[in-house]
């Protein structure tokens, strides 16, 4: 019989540090699948931004550079400004890209860089422990919003794929979710289409991907699958915000 | 018919592979693993159920599952 | 000989950018150094280089910091609360090891504070700013000539070691006008960057990073840049002494007010006073041992800065046990004329 299904060749065997059922590992592996299979492992790097993201570096067998938390599109501006035949992504969580780093994100955006940005949003700070976000759900218990985010003095979660989408130089907006093997699929697939933009050279891109964090959410690997369905999507629509067709902004 | 490879040790127990499998075909192993996870297990003796759809291998966080067909 | 032309000191190191090979300019505006940005937006895609208006003084940091990780020169530049902005990035280049050049055109603080010439950014620019144990190469200019030949220096610096070189001046350095040679002293050379990113084509992926995590590699890690910074410490200490010989005052002073010491020191030995000047031009690494080895002999020593006294706290370390060092400060603005120089010589001379 033959091997259909194994790790492909630019994710590393590395064991990864995150939490079982962390949907990260997914993300990580058809984030490498998709770099593989458009055959640019040679000419991509990585720019992961700090939290749980920032290992990309032990588990994605390319060229990374570790950015300061938030800055990550500034600094793939830089990159790609000096290696523009290069293919750069941001790696980026919801407290790094939708609270610290929002200036940066919104102008690298908005200068239609040409560089893609993964985004990894489960509503709450990971690696910290587990505190509110930006992108909270409205009722979420954190160990920050220990009542559960109240709008009227928390505000309510920041849609970025939606927000993104309004800027003239975004090329491809979309919201994706890891929670069922069709999402899976169809992450995968934003990923690359994400990619496809780059490489033609068609301004910035960006992929949000729900994702869950069941250790800080206190439920385990299954449920914070029902919960990302039953919660997060309600309020996190999935879909394609924003997609260009042609280099219209040139 | 179609068979799939769990690595054990690198199994963190999250189950997935059990919840999607639409025949199935997986189960919570009964001795643990070098870290102390119980690891999902493939119940060998119905490979000749196993379709090889890779749902399993495809929802795993932890690359930890081949597909064989 | 070699044409000099009349040029402002901000446009001089502006051209000495481009004249070092730097193609990449990213910043945010701020007085009194908007002319850099400005030649550069002019001058930069001329020679196929790139400008970007930054959203922020964060930012500029991190395109800094992304063009220096692929391995090419690039600069912002700014002033006191822009340069606050970017300590952050500035510690994580350190880091990184990650080289580039920033340029602060000091203006007064604490806060919003004002645009007249100061030296107040000393301590912040020498002796850190940003967190962790780190240094920056700073590089102090004090006419025009030298803010062309120091930003070239301060890039091949940076590029050298791998860290971050600031060229420190004051708005007078940067805004008046001399005459100034616009081409090299020396041909400028680019070094080989085997550890920029540019894929892993026909390597093994390569990392940039300042996260060490593992027991005891952080230190290891602090210590290996100990080590850079004591070899930094040993090569390339630039100080101008001048009439130390037969001194029996030595003033120290670098900037603007090393200018005005040396017309206050004509008027001293006008009137048979023996007065010397050392002036740093490297204030890190601070030229400790030359100061050190003169106040062994010049016993009394006259710190001349604008600003309460942060270059004199380096004074004091450096200098002789037995030294006596008297202190004369402007801040907030504040510009001594030399007879007011004079006048604390006078000071320190009768003590």
């Amino acid at each position: 019989m033959e091997k259909i299904f194994t790790r492909t060749p630019t994710l590393t065997s590395s064991e990864t540090h995150f939490c079982p059922g962390c949907t990260h590992g997914i993300a990580h592996r058809i984030l490498a699948e998709a770099i593989d299979e458009l055959g640019i492992a040679d000419r991509t790097i990585g720019i992961p931004g700090v939290g749980c993201c920032v290992f990309l570096y032990y588990y994605i067998a390319i060229d990374t550079l570790e950015a300061p938390h938030g800055r990550a599109p500034a600094c793939a501006t830089g990159m790609k400004r000096a290696q523009p035949d290069k293919i750069i992504f941001n790696y980026q969580g919801d407290g790094d890209m939708a609270a610290i780093g929002t200036s940066e994100i919104i102008h690298a955006a908005n200068r239609g860089e040409n560089i893609t940005v993964i985004f990894i949003n489960n509503s709450v700070y990971g690696m910290t422990g587990g505190q509110m976000a930006p992108t909270t759900l409205l009722g979420q218990q954190t160990t920050t919003s220990p009542y559960g985010r109240n709008f009227q003095t928390e505000g309510y979660p920041i849609k970025m794929a939606e927000m993104l989408a309004t800027l003239e130089g975004v090329a491809y907006s979309a919201r994706v979710s890891l929670h069922k093997p069709k999402n899976v699929m169809q992450a995968k697939k934003a990923i690359i289409k994400a990619f496809e933009m780059q490489i033609n050279q068609m301004g910035f891109s960006m992929v949000e991907i729900l994702s869950t964090c069941n250790t800080n959410w206190r439920v385990s690997p299954i449920e914070a699958l029902d919960v990302i369905e039953n919660e997060m999507i309600p309020y996190f629509p999935l879909g394609v915000f924003k997609e260009r067709t042609g280099k219209d902004f040139l | 018919m179609a068979y799939i490879k769990i690595d054990a040790d690198r199994c963190k127990g999250c189950y997935f592979c059990i919840k999607f499998c639409p025949k199935q075909l997986i189960i919570v192993s009964d001795t643990h693993n070098k870290v102390g996870y119980f690891p999902a297990q493939f119940l060998q003796e119905k490979e000749d159920q196993c379709t090889g759809c890779k749902t399993c291998a495809l929802m795993c966080p932890d690359t930890a599952i081949e597909v064989f067909k | 000989m070699t044409e000099k032309k009349l040029t402002k000191g901000n446009i001089a190191l502006a051209e000495g950018a481009i004249q070092a090979g730097c193609r990449f300019y990213f910043g945010y505006p701020i007085t009194p150094q908007n002319d850099i940005p400005e030649y550069l937006a002019k001058n930069l895609p001329r020679v196929g280089g790139t400008f970007i208006p930054a959203e922020s003084e964060i930012a500029s940091i991190n395109m800094v910091l992304g063009v220096g990780a692929s391995g090419e020169r690039a600069m912002t530049s700014s002033s006191g609360p822009g340069i606050s902005l970017m300590q952050e990035g500035l510690s994580y280049m350190a880091g990184s090891e990650i080289p580039g050049l920033v340029v602060n055109i000091m203006r007064c603080g604490p806060g919003l504070g004002g645009i007249s010439p100061t030296q107040g950014d000393y301590t912040q620019a020498v002796h850190g700013g940003g967190h962790g144990d780190y240094r920056n190469i700073v590089l102090a200019p004090a006419s025009v000539q030298e803010m062309f030949d120091l930003t070239i220096r301060g890039f091949e610096l940076a590029d050298k070691y791998r860290m971050v070189s600031v060229i420190l001046a004051d708005a007078m350095v940067g805004q008046f006008q001399e005459p100034c040679r616009l081409t090299p002293d020396h041909p400028v050379t680019m070094p080989e960057k085997p550890w920029a990113l540019k894929g892993r084509a026909g390597r093994k992926p390569q990392l940039l990073k300042s996260l060490y995590l593992g027991p005891g590699e952080q230190e290891a890690h602090n210590q290996d840049l100990q080590k850079k910074y004591r070899e930094v410490e040993r090569n390339e200490i630039m100080c101008e002494e001048s009439l130390l010989n037969d001194a029996d005052l030595m003033i120290v002073a670098f900037g603007t007010p090393s200018r005005i010491a040396k017309t206050a020191i004509r008027m001293a030995r006008e009137k048979g006073m023996k007065v010397g000047l050392l002036r740093p031009i490297t204030l890190y690494p601070f030229p400790s041992q030359q100061l050190h080895e003169h106040s062994e002999r010049i016993r009394k020593i006259l710190v001349v800065e604008m600003n309460t006294g942060q270059m004199l706290y380096d004074v004091k370390i450096s200098a002789h046990k037995d030294a006596d060092i008297s202190f004369y400060g402007r801040p907030g603005g504040g510009v001594p004329f030399p007879n007011e120089v004079l006048d604390e010589i006078v000071k320190a001379m009768e003590k």
